[in-house]
């Protein structure tokens, strides 16, 4: 019943829908990126470096001839793996830590939480710096720094949920039919805490493309040859006053993407809670 | 009064405790010890780079002693020498360039109070208007955009296409010729785009803020008990409604410090500026440690005086905190 009602608020929103559309047009270009670019995103073709927009190469080529339109098709296929598997990990991290500290309360709580705060301390971006200044810049740690470094807004949501679910009268029942801490949160909890973590999990894809396309543009993330959205940008600032193409699209790319897991999110949160809408 | 700032700088000390442990176990995260991985991976690391380390961090002796002097170094200020060439030591290098960054942001700082509280406040009073709506749309742009291309896209129309403004470094090459105005004004231009792209990152959070709090006050009875007295609109919404919706933007300037200094590793490599951020970038390229490790600790220490400024700036302002 509660899931028919989220869709009925959901549909009826029509932001929420473009969000929806969006984002499965995404998983559409990544999935069949190799039927969908007009060329190989690594072929190198240096008789056609830098050249503008043109019937062509719709949207020009890179200082290796190599055809930007291929490799933002092909680097959309990072965007999102970095997004989800580092979203999972945080989330499945701010799960762990707010459901300990949420449900037993007194000492977990109060060490867990701290925990949070201390985190909460680094400039975020100093952190995955530094973790990537030990570890090697490449996809898959860029995966693990975004996720251990963004868990902890899960887990406070986590933990207030759970201090309110402890004291509902189902989990009191429950616990009086002699159900153990683990069934009790994994069965009973959980579930009913869910609904702003899908949120905060959409919302968090799109902070974790943006982390790594800043990283890869630094040069501390994806690593060329693989063709990823921001290392197509630092190609765009080191060629800016003679190639504007570099630069344009695939900060556009970044921007809708972005925008698409912002308006899904927002759309769930509101069909969650209609309330919510101001 | 002076009780609670007491309390609070206490507060701070196992803060400060748990961010040198932390900073501590980054660079002990990778496998084997950190001198074996730099020479794998930095071929600058000479033997002899390796063997300062050892000293450095005393590596031959358990992590709990390691940890223990490192700190102890620490409070004294000495985050060790840096790797890079001049051997300089840590504390030196990011001090002279803290100022740039902490100027920087303290600039854009204002710019995002004075653009998104008058903003939040209009949306707010005249929520649903045309002006509301072009707002929210603003604010999801904001929220999407990736700050390092739209300094790039500031960069191609104000740099390269009109050629108003210098895009790299802070200052020109015969800055030292200038005249007081020349130089004022050459600064200026330099910092005109840096500090933009800084402030841009923050504005659209802050509108939805202002937004937000200066609906849920106007809701509040004592605004319609201000109406009913028959006390003009202005200062209704001015000294009423505005002083108390400004009140948790304290809170929020607090909160927002970490992005701010974690933003200008991004703005300050592309404009070639000689702060904090630009010198973090620069050491992770260059795997040097001592640096690295610095300024993460730096980064941490400023985030968290940012946020007991913040708490005791409410609580100047707020007595009901003070009590509490």
């Amino acid at each position: 019943m509660r899931q028919r009602e989220f869709w009925t608020h959901f549909k009826r929103n029509r932001m929420a829908m473009t969000g929806l559309a969006l984002v499965l047009g995404l998983f559409v270009v990544s999935i069949f990126a190799p039927w969908l670019a007009p060329y190989d995103p690594l072929s190198i073709n240096l008789k056609e470096v830098l050249m503008p927009p043109s019937p062509a190469h719709y949207l020009g080529t890179d200082t290796l001839g190599r055809d930007v339109l291929s490799r933002i098709i092909y680097g959309s296929r990072v965007s999102l793996k970095v997004g989800f598997v580092a979203v999972g990990l945080a989330t499945l991290i701010g799960l762990f830590i707010g459901a300990l500290a949420g449900y037993y309360g007194g000492w977990v709580d109060s060490v867990l939480m701290r925990l949070v705060d201390l985190m909460l301390c680094f400039p975020a971006f100093f952190l995955i710096l530094a973790v990537i200044a030990v570890l090697e810049p490449s996809i898959w740690n860029i995966m693990a720094v975004i996720g251990l470094t963004s868990w902890m807004g899960v887990a406070r949501l986590v933990r207030a949920e759970f201090l309110s679910l402890r004291e509902r009268e189902f989990v009191t029942a429950a616990r009086a039919l002699g159900a153990g801490d683990t069934r009790l949160i994994l069965r009973h909890m959980l579930p009913n805490a869910l609904a702003p973590v899908m949120v905060s999990a959409t919302l968090g894809v799109a902070g974790a493309i943006l982390t790594e396309s800043a990283l890869s543009f630094l040069g501390l993330g994806v690593m060329p040859p693989t063709p990823s959205w921001g290392n197509i940008l630092t190609a765009g600032k080191d060629n800016i006053e003679i190639a504007w193409w570099l630069s344009v699209f695939p900060g556009l790319a970044i921007l809708i993407t972005v925008m698409s897991y912002n308006l899904l999110g927002e759309g769930i949160r509101e069909a969650i809670d209609p309330r919510l809408k101001d | 009064m002076w009780l609670y700032i007491l309390k609070r700088l206490g507060l701070m000390i196992p803060m400060l405790l748990g961010i040198t442990l932390i900073s501590f176990s980054v660079i002990h995260l990778a496998p084997g010890t950190p001198t074996d991985m730099q020479t794998t991976l930095n071929p600058k690391a000479s033997l002899e780079a390796q063997k300062r380390l050892r000293e450095l961090y005393g590596l031959d002796k358990p992590l709990m002693v390691q940890y223990g002097d490192w700190l102890t170094r620490l409070v004294h200020l000495d985050f060790g020498r840096s790797f890079s060439p001049d051997r300089r030591p840590v504390w030196d290098k990011i001090k002279e360039r803290i100022g740039i960054t902490l100027s920087l942001n303290l600039m854009s700082l204002i710019i995002i109070l004075g653009v998104s509280i008058p903003i939040g406040v209009i949306a707010a009073y005249r929520a649903h208007s045309w002006f509301d709506q072009a707002t929210t749309l603003f604010v999801f742009f904001g929220f999407a955009m990736p700050t390092f291309w739209l300094a790039l896209l500031l960069i191609m129309f104000f740099g390269v296409y009109l050629d108003w403004l210098p895009i790299s470094g802070l200052t020109s090459l015969n800055y030292r010729q200038f005249s007081f105005w020349q130089k004022v004004q050459d600064l200026g231009a330099h910092v005109t785009l840096p500090v933009l792209v800084a402030a841009f990152g923050g504005l659209a959070g802050m509108s939805r803020y202002m937004r937000a709090n200066m609906l849920e006050v106007i809701r509040q009875d004592y605004i319609t008990t201000a109406r009913a007295k028959g006390l003009p609109e202005r200062v209704v919404i001015f000294k009423h409604a505005l002083r108390n919706a400004l009140l948790p933007v304290i809170t929020i300037l607090g909160l927002s410090v970490p992005g701010l200094i974690g933003g200008s590793v991004i703005f300050e490599s592309i404009f070639a500026i000689p702060g904090m951020g630009q010198l973090f970038y620069g050491a992770v390229m260059a795997r040097d440690y001592p640096l690295v490790m610095g300024e993460l600790v730096i980064g941490a220490v400023l985030t968290l005086v940012g946020n007991m400024l913040a708490d005791v700036g409410y609580a100047l302002v707020d007595p009901r905190i003070r009590a509490g």
